[in-house]
Formats: C-alpha cells, sequence, structure tokens
C-alpha cells in the first residue's frame, strides 16, 4: 500500500460565518467516508469540536497549562479526545478575553502538538479552524510551510463577507510566495440572499479559485446543534447530511490550488454592485447634513 | 562635608528591632516553608534564556556570525554575559526590531539586517535565532529567510540556518540544541554518501562554557589517535590569544568537517539533556554508532568515556592516559580525608549536576541538596537514580524547578559544608557562610576557572585540589591559635 499522505487544510472566513459548522460537518463527512481527521481549533472561544464531542467545551491546551502552570507538564491525552466516527479532537483554548495573548497561544498549542507527536501516521486530514479575522501572526501560524497546504474560505453572499475572503486571500498570497500554501475554494455557506451562487462562483472566478460547494440553508443543522451533534450523526438520511457528505468528498477529489489574485477594493465594490449587494455611492450628498 | 551628606541612603523606614527580626525569620523553618509554596514568583534562576545558548553554538563555526532576530537589549545581554564570562570579545548582530516592528511583523528588519551584516562582515554563514518579541507576534522565521534570499537581500549561497528560541520557554540547554541541530541539517543538506565514511568521531560537547573541558576531549582523542570533529568548538572562538591582533573570527569548526559529519564513524553527545533534538537528527540521518555519554566526570564516568572510544575505533588505551588515571587515583586518595563525608549542595545544568554528583559520591562526599532552576519530572527521577548508587546518596534531596532562593531556605535550615554552582550561587554561599566552589556556567566573578578542565582524569584533580585546599584555606583562617598547624 502507498504511504498515506497527510492532507493538511486551514478553514477561513469572516467571524460568525458558520466555519466551526461547516468544518465539524464536513469533517463528520469525511469520517462518514472512512477518512481519518483531526481537527485542531484555533479560536480562543474553543467552539471547534463540540459537535463531534457532544460536550460543552472541550479542555483546551491552553486550560491545561493555565492549570499546570507550564506547557511543559502538558501530555497529549490530557487535551486530545475521541468524538463521532474517531474524529480527534484538540482545541487550542487561549487566554481571558482582554489580557495576554491569543495568537501565541495558538503558535505554543501547535508546536506542542508536533512535538509530543500528535499528527500521527494513520491520519489523512489535519482541519484548522481558525478565528475569523487573522489579527495577527499567530493565527496565521497554521499555514506556515509544512503546516496547512489547502485553505478553503467560509463566505457567504453578504458583503461583509466577501470583503473578509478577499482580504484573506491577500493573506495568503504573502505566504504563497514563500511556501507551498494554496487557495482551494470558497464555501458558500449560505445566508438566502439574492442569486447568492452565481455572486460566490463570480467571486471565486475572480480570485482564480472555484466555489467547490454550495451549502443551502437548512433549519436541520441547528436542531442538529440543539443536540451538540453533527447532521451527519443526528440524521444522516437528512438532504443536508448529504450536502455536506458531497462537500466531504469534493474536497476528497479537489486538485484546484492556486495563489489566488485578491480584488482591488474597486474591482470588488464593483462586483458587488453587479450583484445589486450595494448601490453606488452618490459622493455629492457625503458630508452634507440634513436640511443643509 | 557634614556627615549627613555621606550617611548612606536610608532603604527602609522599618525600625532596626523589625530588620533584626526579619533578618533572623528568613532563616527559619517556617519561612523555608513559605518559600516552597511560592508558584508565581522566581527569584534568582540558575539558568539563562534559549537565545543566549543558540548563540554560542551559532559562534562556534568557522566564519559564522550569529544573528539575532528580535530586540537589541536581548542581543547586548547575550554578548555581555559571554564577554564577561571568557574574558572576550563576542561578535554578533541583530536586527533591532522596535515598536513598528512588533505591529508590523519583523520581516523589513531581517532583510535589512541581513543585507546589513553580509556587507559588513562577510560571513560565510549566518545562523538566525530569535528573542520573545518575533516569538509573540508570530514571526514566520521559515518565510521571512525564504524571502530575503528570494527578493535579493541576502546571495542565495549564504547558509542560514536558523532556529525559533522563544526565551519563555525552555532553557539556554534548548536554544543550544535547537541551534545545533538546525546548523548540521543545513550544513550536512545532500552531503549523505552511501557506503562513505570519513572515520571521524563526532563529538558533542553541549552547551559548556568551560573550553577547558573542550580542549580535554580534544586532548584525549588525540592522545588515542582518533580523528575528530567537535560539533560545535567554542574553545578557540571564546579564547583565543592575545597577539595585537582582533580576529572577527577567530576559530570554530570548519564548515566542510561539519558537513562531513554525517559520514563519521561514530558520533557521541556528552550532554544528553541539551543535545535532544540534535541527537535526533544524528540517529536519523547520520552514519555509524551513536551514543548519548554523561559528561566525563571523575573517574568512573572518564573510564566509561575512554573505554567507549577504544572500543568504537578499536584503539587501546594509551600509557598516557592510564598514567593520568593513576595520577588522577592517587590525587583522590592523597585528598580524600578533606572531602570524604563533606555535605554539599549543588546548583546547575542536569548535565553538570550528573556529572558533579557522580564525582562526589565516588570522593565520598555527599550532594545533599541538588537543585536545578528548569527540569523535568524525568530529571529528578535520573538524578534519585544516580544517588540511589551510593550510600553517600542516601537522604540527598533533588529539587527542580526552584531557584536559588529556594536554595538558600535549604543551606540555612539544613547546612552543608559547601556549594558548587555558577556565579549566581554567590549571594546564598555568603548568607549560608559557605564557599562556593564556582563550576558551570556562567562565572563572570572570578579569572581563568573556564580555562581549567573539571573532567577527564585532568579535571577529576583539578576539582579535587579547588575544593580541599578551599576547606583548608578555611580551617587556616578561622582556626584558634593553638591549631594553626603547619601541615594540614
Amino acid at each position: 500500500m502507498a504511504e498515506k499522505k497527510l492532507r493538511q487544510i486551514a478553514i477561513y472566513g469572516k467571524g460568525g460565518i458558520g466555519k466551526s459548522t461547516t468544518t465539524q460537518n464536513t469533517v463528520a463527512g469525511l469520517a462518514s467516508l472512512g477518512k481519518k481527521v483531526l481537527i485542531i481549533g484555533c479560536d480562543p472561544k474553543a467552539d471547534s469540536t463540540r459537535l463531534i464531542l457532544h460536550a460543552k467545551a472541550q479542555d483546551t491546551v491552553m486550560d491545561k497549562v493555565r492549570e499546570l502552570g507550564t506547557v511543559e507538564d502538558l501530555e497529549l491525552e490530557d487535551v486530545c479526545r475521541r468524538g463521532y466516527g474517531d474524529v480527534m479532537c484538540v482545541e487550542s483554548g487561549g487566554p481571558e478575553p482582554g489580557v495576554g495573548c491569543a495568537g501565541r497561544g495558538v503558535i505554543t498549542a501547535i508546536n506542542f502538538l508536533e512535538e509530543e507527536g500528535a499528527y500521527t501516521p494513520d491520519l489523512d486530514y489535519v482541519f484548522y479552524d481558525v478565528l475569523g479575522d487573522v489579527v495577527c501572526g499567530g493565527f496565521a501560524m497554521p499555514i506556515r510551510e509544512n503546516k496547512a497546504q489547502e485553505i478553503y474560505i467560509v463566505v457567504s453572499g453578504e458583503m461583509m463577507a466577501m470583503y473578509a475572503a478577499n482580504n484573506i486571500s491577500k493573506g495568503i498570497v504573502k505566504y504563497a510566495s514563500s511556501g507551498s500554501v494554496r487557495l482551494a475554494g470558497l464555501i458558500c455557506n449560505s445566508r438566502n440572499t439574492d442569486r447568492e451562487a452565481d455572486l460566490i462562483t463570480a467571486l471565486a472566478e475572480r480570485l482564480g479559485t472555484q466555489m467547490i460547494h454550495f451549502v443551502p440553508r437548512d433549519n436541520q443543522v441547528q436542531r442538529a446543534e440543539l443536540r451538540r451533534m453533527t447532521v451527519i450523526e443526528y440524521s444522516p438520511e437528512h438532504k443536508q447530511a448529504q450536502e455536506y457528505r458531497t462537500l466531504a468528498q469534493k474536497i476528497v477529489d479537489n486538485e484546484l490550488f492556486v495563489v489566488p489574485t485578491p480584488l482591488e477594493m474597486e474591482e470588488l465594490e464593483d462586483l458587488l454592485m453587479e450583484f445589486g449587494i450595494m448601490e453606488a455611492e452618490d459622493e455629492t450628498i457625503v458630508g452634507v447634513a440634513e436640511g443643509a | 562635608m557634614s556627615e549627613a551628606a555621606v550617611a548612606p541612603k536610608k532603604v527602609t523606614e522599618h525600625s532596626p528591632e523589625e530588620i533584626e527580626r526579619v533578618k533572623n525569620w528568613i532563616n527559619t523553618e517556617e519561612y523555608k516553608e513559605k518559600n516552597f509554596e511560592r508558584t508565581a514568583l522566581v527569584v534568582n534562576p540558575a539558568h539563562a534564556c534559549q537565545p543566549l545558548g543558540a548563540q554560542m553554538v551559532a559562534t562556534s563555526f568557522e566564519g559564522a556570525l550569529p544573528f539575532v532576530h528580535g530586540s537589541q537589549g536581548c542581543a547586548s545581554y547575550f554578548r555581555s554575559t559571554f564577554s564577561r564570562h571568557y574574558r572576550e570579545p563576542s561578535a554578533a548582530t541583530c536586527d533591532a526590531m522596535t515598536e513598528d516592528g512588533a505591529v508590523f511583523g519583523g520581516q523589513n528588519n531581517l532583510f535589512e539586517g541581513l543585507t546589513n551584516a553580509y556587507a559588513l562582515y562577510k560571513p560565510k554563514m549566518i545562523p538566525v535565532y530569535t528573542t520573545c518579541m518575533p516569538e509573540v507576534i508570530g514571526d514566520d522565521l521559515t518565510a521571512f529567510i525564504k524571502n530575503a534570499k528570494l527578493e535579493g537581500h541576502l546571495p542565495e549561497d549564504v547558509l542560514t540556518p536558523y532556529a525559533n528560541t522563544p526565551s519563555f520557554n525552555g532553557t539556554h540547554i534548548h536554544g543550544y540544541d535547537a541551534m545545533l541541530k538546525s546548523i548540521l541539517a543545513t550544513l550536512t543538506e545532500g552531503q549523505s554518501v552511501e557506503g562513505k565514511c570519513t572515520g571521524k568521531l563526532n563529538l558533542i560537547p553541549g552547551f559548556d562554557g568551560n573550553v577547558g573541558n573542550l580542549r580535554e576531549y580534544k586532548r584525549i582523542c588525540e592522545l588515542m589517535g582518533i580523528p575528530y570533529t567537535m560539533l560545535a568548538d567554542s574553545s578557540d572562538v571564546f579564547d583565543s590569544g592575545c597577539d595585537g591582533e582582533y580576529k572577527l573570527y577567530p576559530g570554530g569548526t570548519k564548515l566542510e568537517d561539519a558537513a562531513e559529519s554525517i559520514n563519521g564513524k561514530a558520533t557521541i553527545s556528552l550532554m544528553k539533556y541539551s543535545s535532544v533534538t540534535t541527537m535526533k537528527l544524528v540517529e536519523a540521518e547520520f552514519t555509524g554508532e551513536k551514543a548519548i555519554m554523561p559528561m566525563p566526570f571523575g573517574i568512573k564516568k572518564t573510564d566509561d568515556f575512554i573505554m567507549k572510544l577504544s572500543e568504537l575505533f578499536n584503539k587501546p588505551v594509551p600509557e598516557a592516559l592510564k598514567k593520568e588515571r593513576a595520577l588522577a587515583v592517587d590525587a583522590m586518595t592523597d585528598a580524600h580525608q578533606y572531602l570524604h563525608g563533606k555535605k554539599f549542595a549543588v546548583v546547575g545544568d542536569p548535565d553538570y549536576l550528573f556529572g558533579i554528583v557522580s564525582f562526589l559520591l565516588e570522593m565520598g562526599a555527599i550532594p545533599h541538596h541538588v537543585l536545578c532552576s528548569r527540569a523535568t519530572k524525568k530529571f529528578k527521577k535520573e538524578m534519585d537514580a544516580l544517588l540511589e548508587t551510593s550510600p553517600f546518596g542516601a537522604g540527598c534531596t533533588t529539587y527542580y524547578n526552584k531557584d536559588l532562593w529556594h536554595m538558600r531556605s535549604l543551606l540555612v535550615t539544613d547546612p552543608v559544608d559547601g556549594i558548587i554552582g555558577d556565579t549566581h550561587a554567590k549571594w546564598a554561599a555568603r548568607d549560608a557562610k559557605i564557599p562556593l566552589f564556582r563550576i558551570g556556567f556562567p562565572i563572570i566573578d572570578r579569572v581563568n576557572l573556564h580555562r581549567s578542565p573539571v573532567v577527564g582524569y585532568q579535571g577529576t584533580i583539578n576539582m579535587i585540589s579547588m575544593i580541599a585546599n578551599k576547606f583548608l584555606d578555611i580551617v587556616d583562617e578561622t582556626c584558634e591559635d593553638q591549631w594553626f598547624e603547619m601541615m594540614r
């Protein structure tokens, strides 16, 4: 048997877009296809694994470090949990809001996982579910050399989500110039906006990539979440479960990895106007008070 | 001048009685217990930080210019520590990240720094290592260095091994290890030749501030007729003669020798704890035998080292070494009454501690308090196992992740006759009114000790002289007149 090649995938996207939900459902889809997956939550909120583990909150690497006072005495078993479909789960966690450095927390956690051998040879995929905005170098840790090579951006037809996707693409260009990280596609997590699929397909084309899948909006996802489950596990026969399995299969088969071509701000605005998301601004009224 | 003008500035508002009370209280068992409950604060630890260790390696190769990616003050600290310890210049460069670097990332600093460092000093190799700041903000050294060459800030053929060495993690020995591994990986890349053997020994001395030790290892190899490459050789870098001419690159391991080390006949590390990841690389990539041995302190460990060399290279132990061994045993016998049964406290790096404790046990001395200010449970387990090999180790305690303020409490509540460690231990020694035997790093308040080996048979004799004579000095200085003797 040929040696398995580990694929490392990072999921980025605007905060609140549904990265963690999409990631976990997709990973559950991969697991149902027989793939071995490790999820690493790289977000101080630590909600990247709850649907897989049926847990309120997993003990994070940083929780344990806080408890022990040092990362040196931490062991893999303390922070690595097995969930649905034998998916392995780790949350990096982070400091309390308003103190410390969450970015360094991500670096510390990933270094720890590497040193302790969390990347076992039986793994097919590692998924990094990363905080919405790549606010500092720490949150770019997952796309450094020898880490994730494929990036998927979760996006919807809303303006800010698309801005974020374009910005993330700019970040990828920076890392792609010296390393092997590539944009692998946009995942449209539908918000039922007008002509959403067309818009995201158009954005994907401009970025030089693809809309790998359009995930329709379905309340079944929320129903499953109430039980802290993925749709795949909660209702495997449901049509939404099939959507995630399809997405999973598309990721398995994906071979389109590109250095993205981010849009200039004007280009992006033109695109948004073309699809009626944004209206042309009337510069003559800017700064003019009511009744003036 | 009036008396008021020359009176020392008052440092406290407390009454003399209160000061006296606290002074006595900090020597009590009660205070010791409180002191050992302390978790958040470290007072006078016996270790330095990762980049300092990285710099020792970075400077120990031919034509290598150490390059600190990070803050200027950190770079000055490493340089001044080495200069104070060795009393030699310590060349290193730094890209001096400031506030804007912290905000925008340090890539531009690195670019400009590498360009300048290369233009000014024409090094063959620029090992890069980091301070805390770029580590906290998540600078990606791999990408930055690649970009520096891609964008033409540095010629492609200048070697740039690099290591992430955040100061807030591990100690100098871990930085030493990370940098050495990176340099060896860089130099040996693509050099492995199937079936080729240089016939040489690769010797990894580990983080050792004693150039005398390094020269002792080399002398032993030469006496045995074993060709060797020392990885990395700091001896001429940090101990060069004064001939009126300043040399920017005074020595170090030859780059071609280091490159060839991958095809060596054998590799020995003499410091397990400061070569963990380096030895992983050696295990995976290098040919020949591999061995991790304790530092050869005392007779037994020196015997082990020499027998290992003899076995690996099929060479007999030369008469000269046999004679040295006999002299060392003679010196031990001559002086045993001055060390036997004496109690010691020992502080330092893990590998040094194993060596010193082993020597003390051989002398019938008692390593009563053994303290490492940064170590793991595994270290304690191994140290306890060593203590159990001798009746003189009974009742001795190993402390780890404790500092020299803890040590002070130990010394005043459970006294010993002397303490062995680096200069940091001088306050604890002074408060406990016991002599400090300076072995380790840094030693910045005495001269020449870094030239006097403490390993091998010769080092064993030096250790005995240093310790026994000091105890005899104390007897002469403190005894009553009727006991002041010509002979001791």
